[in-house]
This record gives C-alpha cells, structure tokens and sequence, in this order.
C-alpha cells in the first residue's frame, strides 16, 4: 500500500514539505509572487521583452465592461477569458470558433454571449482568485498551436511545463489533456504527463494518474515518440523568466504557437511535484547541482549547463 | 541560515521548557493533579426580585445563604443595573439601593455553592425569646393544646416533634382548638414558631430551597428551628413533622428576618433558578484560591465565571489547530478551508457527534442542491452567497422545526453550526463539484469531516480538557509542537503512496 519513505528518499525526491521549507519560502520571495500569481503584470511584465507571451487583446475590469463584452471580442478568430489571479487552470474558458454570435468551445459545446458575460462576471467578483478577491478578466488570442502534437492530445493545447532553479532549467515535462482531464492540462485530472530529456527534448516516460503508459488514451499515439522542436530555444526562453521575475523556484508553462514559436503562457512561484512522476526520477540531485553552483552564467550558458550535466542524474 | 536554524530550534526549546516548568510548578505549587480528578458538584442558584419602584428611593434587602454543613459558598454576584450593592454578614443578606428609580425592577443575585461534606458550618446563635400575645378566645385554645403536647412530651425536641404531629391531626381531641388557631395564624411555620414560643422554647423559621437541576423559578420551602440549647439546634420540616434538613436542600434563610424587604416599591416578588455543574477538580482549586491573585499562578479561575466559560472553549482552540497541523503536514489531508474543520468540531462539541454530523450532512447536501438551483440565475458572488446563507439559515429553521414535531430534541442542536462558514463551506463545495468532479468533492469534504472528527475527539478529551484548562503552560507546549510541524521536511503519509509507482519502476528497471 504505501512505500517506504526511505526508498524515496534515496530516488532524490522532493516532498511537498521539503519544497516549501527549503525552496519556495528560501528562494522565492514574498513580494515578488504578485508577479506570477496576476497573470496581468506577467504579461505587462514579459510583453516589451524577448520572452513572448500570446497576444492580450482586452482587459475586463468592471461590471459595467461586462455589459459590452461584445465590443472587447475580437471579430474573428479564437480567444481564451481567463482570470488574472486564478490557480490551478480554474475559470479558463476556451472560445475555439468564433462565429460573431455564437461561440463554440473545443468541445463542440456553444455558447451565447450571456454566457460569456456570465463568466467574465464571476472572474470580476473573484470566484476563481485566491482568497475570493475581487480579479480581472483577461481576453487573450487563443494560441495557434502546432499540428505536430495535434495527435498527442484530447482537446486542449498540450503544454510544456519547465521547473527553472535560479534559472537553470531541471526538470520539463509536457502535459496532454485527456477525455478524463476533460481538455484540462493538470496531472491530477488525469492528464497524461510525459518527461522531456533536457537535452533534447525527447520523451522519456509518460504516467496517466500515476501509472505508466507507453499510448496516449484516447487517440492510441505512442508517446514515445514525442519530441518537441527548437527545443533549445525553449529552454532558453524559461531560463531568461529567473532574471524577469527574481524568482528562485519557478515553474513556467510554454505552449508551440506555429507563426510565433515558443510563447509563456503563465508562471508559477509553486509548480507540483507530479513533474517528478512524469520523469520518472526526483528533483533533488539536480536542485543540490544547481545549489553548489557559483559561477554567474548567462541564460544560454545555464541551458547547456543543464543540458550536459543534469542528463547524467 | 545555519545560524537562524539554531536560534530556531532553540526558540522551540525554549517554549517547550518553559511550557512544562510552568506546569510542574502549578502541579506542585497548587496542587492541581495531573489527571481529571473526580467529579465535584456544584450548585449555582440565581435569586430574580422584581418590584415596581414608584420614583421614590428604592432600598431592597433579600436574604442570602451562606457556608452550612455540606455546602461551601464558592463565589456571589449581582447583576442589578444603577442599583449600589452592600453584601451585609450579620445577618447575611444583600442590600440594594438606589435615589431614584422608576418601572419594573428586576435585580439579580447568584451564588455558587461546591458540595463538600468536610464543611460543618457555624451554629447560628438563638434569638431572644419574644413574648407571645393572644387574644381570647385564641389563648385559651394555645394553651389547652400546649398542655396536651406538654403531657406527651419529655423534652424541647420531643415537645416540637409532638407539636408538629398534633398540627398535622384533624381528627383529634384538640382539633377545634387546631383549626381556632389556624383562622387567627393561617400560616402554620409561623403558628408553629409561635406556640413554640409560648412554651418558651427559642424557634424560628428558616427558608431552604430544594436542589433540583435546572428549575426555574422556584420558591423557598420554610422549615423551622427549634433550639435546644444556646448554640445547639435542630430542623424540623412542619409540614412532615420530620427531624433535620430534608435530603437535597440548601439553607438560604438561615435567621429569623423577613426574606425579602422593599421600602419604596410594591409588588415586589422573588423566585429562585437552580443549575448543576459537574465541574473537576477545577471549582474546589478555584476555592482554594480566590484571593491569591498573583502573578505566578497563571490560572484563568481569576476570572469571572462567564470568561471562564468562554476560555474552556478558547484554551482548546489550539488542540484542534494542533489536529490540523499533524494531518495536513504529516498526513497530507486535504480540506476545504484549513481551519473550517475546527469550527465544525466546535460545533460538534455543542452538538454531540451523531447528531452533529447528520446535521451537517443535511445541511451541507441540501444546500449544494440549492445551490445548483442558484448557479442557474446568473448572481454575483456577493449575491449569491448572502442567498446561500439565507437558505442555510432556511434551512436550519426547518429542521429544527421538524424534529422539534416530531419529538426529536436533539434536532434543534443544528443552530449552533456557524451559518457563514456553512455557507462558505457549500459554496466552496458547489464550485469544486463542477470544476473538478465528484471525486474531488469527496475528497476535500471527507478530509474535513474526518479532521473535524479527529479534532473533536481530541477536544473532547476529559484528559486533554483537564490539562488546556488547568495549566496555561501547555499552550506553550503546543506551540511549540506546532513550530517543530511547521519546521517537518519529511515526506507526507500520502506522498508515500503518490509516488509508490516510482519505486516500483526503478525496482523493475534493475
């Protein structure tokens, strides 16, 4: 039924505890988690730099914006509302096809504008934030993403969730939604998550709650096969997020946008420890790597750090 | 942060030394033992006096009872708005006064009383003896009916115990005479301290109140005291004829004065409350210490009864905090609101479990299903959280009304769940149900349910009552329990399970 706690321990992996006490409150300080936890200063943050960030095409910010939604939409094309301050993927609504009227999400389910409004008045009145506080709705391009994963995943985008140690990339892992994660991208929905080799972005091992898989679940793609392109640059666009945000411990998400490469889609000052499940190997090893380092590099120079060195973990 | 580390552990040292030196002090110092002791019993009584003041100089003065044998005063209080106060000793009674009042008066005075039979009491002195007057043809009748007692009779004792019979016969030779006497003095204490008095032995009449828990307004039953001797004397109840203090009363009235005077007021009434407590060693330590206010004896029975009522309930507030620390940092139990379970074992605690968790089921699933109805209407959070509380509130009226129908008194305990955390705790649930499933539902909501169990358990504890309540250093030793919890970098119980897959894969990979 359970493991033996020391077996664990000689894998190198990091307990929920452990990351709190020795990473998140050791590394990640307090008055810089505003920029992570608002989705809105991130993109304000990231928008003038080189990490880019998909298109933000309208800000709601009062009730009365609710009303004339309409206007805020774009006139073609996909959009995502999402909440500024919403955790775990809450409140994110998906608008895939825009037929002016008529809004379909990925599912296949329409949607009148009243909906629309509905939810941007839940965002508003803090449903989805931490702590109930009154948020913001952000409008944002929903991202072209690249056809190559289209196989890989049930509905939604599958992204690429990158933990970067004082800016050392250490671990990555890309999270396919499923028909159990209902096009949700969290592991503990039943997302599949499969581990990256740092070093070149290949598969290494994929879980479905828990439990290894060799095949997606629902389209029968065989996961091993999976390899994310101009992998490099990837890493390097996360590296560069240490230097924007001071964070020690963060987790940043990336999605394939066909036309613009590698686009952030948000960052987290407390990424899950399923990433270690998905890699079938623990993060400790490499977080007391970059630990013992004391040279100061270079973005590009910490993405080949971790890309020769950490392989060997 | 080497440092910090040290002057951290050392901080929990600390506390957790100085929390059990406090209380090794106090368990020796003052004798407060370890374990629950037996049960004490103590009685508070609650005198009402209501009169209607007529704008005019009000003094009231009531009779209150004092130390006796098998009963220890433990404390005495008023509550009598505007009214000044007097506790007069000889004899003991309470005196309130005031310039000017107007309306209907209600003033209170309580009193608690330990049950101790090691308490004898003092003797109260004998009255002198007044002379007894009666008109004919009234003493002619005392007379006749003292020489029959006198004949029967050997000594003051046996002379009362004969008395009461013949005042208790109707058919007896002397009963003309009886029912003579009585038109004249149609109270038959009073009658019996007069003829008592007429055959020169010193009586009084005394009021004593029976000891029935939870009664409300209750009056005194009169018994009289017959003196033997100067400093000896003896009950009798008149109305059974019976030697000694009938079984369950407490003397209020000890002297012969008027229970209850009013100068400057009219319909002036008083009646009595009863309450039992079953209180451990805590009321006699209380007792022991009423006038030793110092510094060192951190004890919260310095305070008044009502704050002490409510720091029984404050002092285990950090036991259940305790409880949540140790399942969520060791356990890794997931809830809805970290410290929502604690106030619904709270609410258990008032409740009793059973009923506490059928209630909160009932309310919290019939809620969601109100709540589903809601989603449906397009409110603002604001909005709609004030309708889930009014629907709460709707909801617990209900049930209480229901059962209280039916015959279920158990039913109406429901009201004291704290209606906006419920409130709260539904909207929460209703949000998680339709984001991430029934499952999670089942989760979050078990996982508080079952640390509110745990927690109340632990409050519930007598043990651990007995020592939050008794010694303040434990509270020091729970903090620094839980700065130690807040410093476990160990895996959690359930992470254990988490990543059992991972192990199993390197096992097979070897």
């Amino acid at each position: 039924m359970l493991t033996n706690p020391f077996a664990l321990a000689r894998m190198g992996i990091l307990g929920m505890n452990e990351r709190n006490i020795c990473y998140i409150s050791k590394y990640n300080k307090r008055r810089h988690f505003p920029l992570v936890d608002d989705k809105l200063k991130t993109k304000k943050l990231l928008m003038n730099s080189d990490i880019h960030v998909p298109e933000l095409l309208a800000t709601i910010k009062h009730q009365f914006d609710v009303r004339n939604l309409f206007q805020h939409l774009p006139k073609t094309g996909g959009f995502v509302i999402k909440p500024s301050k919403g955790s775990g993927g809450k409140g994110i609504l998906v608008v895939q096809e825009n037929h002016q009227t008529e809004f379909v999400k990925p599912s296949g389910q329409s949607l009148q504008i009243d909906h629309l409004q509905h939810h941007c008045s839940n965002i508003l009145a803090g449903l989805y934030s931490l702590g109930g506080k009154p948020d913001v709705a952000i409008i944002e391009r929903l991202i072209n993403f690249d056809q190559l994963f289209a196989d890989y995943s049930f509905e939604g985008v599958p992204d690429i969730r990158v933990i970067i140690f004082q800016g050392y990339p250490v671990m990555a892992m890309m999270r396919l939604s499923t028909e159990a994660s209902d096009g949700k991208a969290n592991l503990h929905q039943g997302a599949v998550g499969v581990g990256l080799d740092l070093k070149n972005g290949q598969a290494l091992h994929a879980v479905q709650f828990g439990e290894p898989i060799s095949h997606h679940p629902d389209t029968g793609q065989n996961l091993k096969e999976l390899k994310v392109p101009d992998w490099t640059s990837l890493l390097e666009l996360a590296a560069k997020c240490y230097e924007r945000t001071e964070l020690g411990y963060l987790g940043a998400d990336i999605v394939l946008d066909v036309k613009h490469g590698p686009l952030l889609l948000e960052l987290n000052a407390r990424p899950g420890l399923s990433i270690q499940i998905a890699n079938g190997c623990g993060l400790k090893p490499r977080l007391k790597l970059v630990e013992k380092q004391t040279l100061t590099r270079t973005p590009a120079e910490r993405v080949k750090f971790s890309q020769t060195e950490m392989a060997l973990l | 942060m080497q440092h910090s580390r040290w002057r951290f552990h050392a901080l929990i040292f600390i506390l957790f030394f100085s929390g059990l030196l406090l209380s090794i002090f106090r368990h020796i110092e003052y004798q407060v033992p370890w374990l629950p002791g037996e049960s004490l019993t103590t009685w508070s009584l609650e005198a009402r006096v209501e009169l209607l003041a007529g704008d005019d100089p009000v003094s009231v003065r009531l009779a209150r009872p004092t130390d006796q044998p098998g009963f220890t005063r433990i404390n005495e209080s008023t509550a009598s708005p505007g009214f000044g106060v007097v506790y007069q000793n000889t004899p003991d009674r309470i005196e309130w006064t005031k310039r000017s009042a107007t309306g209907t008066q209600t003033l209170f005075y309580r009193t608690e009383f330990l049950v101790d039979n090691a308490q004898t009491g003092s003797e109260p002195p004998a009255p002198s003896l007044p002379t007894v007057v009666w008109q004919e043809p009234y003493n002619t009748a005392a007379e006749q009916l003292l020489q029959s007692v006198h004949a029967r009779s050997a000594d003051p004792i046996s002379f009362a115990q004969q008395l009461f019979l013949t005042l208790k016969q109707k058919d007896n030779p002397t009963g003309q005479n009886i029912s003579l006497l009585k038109n004249a003095q149609p109270d038959s204490a009073t009658l019996a301290v007069k003829l008592l008095n007429q055959a020169e032995i010193k009586a009084a009449t005394i009021r004593a109140l029976r000891l029935e828990d939870g009664r409300r307004r209750q009056q005194l039953v009169p018994l009289i005291r017959v003196w033997v001797s100067d400093n000896k004397s003896v009950i009798f109840d008149p109305r059974s004829g019976q030697q000694g203090l009938p079984e369950n009363h407490i003397i209020w009235q000890s002297a012969g004065l008027p229970l209850l005077e009013v100068i400057g007021g009219e319909n002036s009434s008083v009646n009595f409350a009863i309450i039992r407590q079953q209180e451990s060693i805590t009321g006699a330590v209380r007792a022991q210490h009423d006038n030793s206010h110092d510094l060192i004896n951190f004890s919260i029975h310095s305070l008044p009864l009502e704050e002490q009522a409510l720091f029984k309930t404050i002092l285990l507030l950090p036991v259940g905090a305790l409880v949540v620390c140790l399942l969520r940092i060791l356990v890794g139990l997931r809830t809805s609101g970290t410290f929502m379970p604690v106030l619904i074992a709270l609410a258990f605690i008032q409740t009793s479990l059973v009923t506490g968790l059928v209630g909160f089921l009932l309310i919290v699933f019939t809620g969601l299903m109100l709540r589903g109805y809601l989603s449906q209407l397009n409110l603002l959070l604001v909005a709609r959280i004030s309708a889930v509380i009014i629907s709460v509130i709707a909801i617990i009226s209900l049930f209480s009304l229901v059962s209280y129908q039916v015959g279920l008194s158990e039913g109406l305990k429901v009201t004291f769940f704290p209606m906006i955390i419920l409130s709260w705790t539904i909207e929460r649930m209703s949000i998680l149900w339709e984001e991430e499933g029934t499952k999670e539902v089942m989760i979050q909501g078990g996982g508080s349910l079952l640390t509110a169990i745990i927690a109340y358990l632990a409050m519930t504890n007598e043990w651990v009552r007995h020592l939050t309540f008794n010694f303040l250093g434990m509270q020091l030793i729970l903090l620094s329990f839980i700065l130690a919890l807040g410093n476990y970098t160990g895996y959690r119980l359930f992470e254990l399970f988490r990543f059992k897959s991972m192990v199993k894969d390197k096992q097979n990979a070897n």
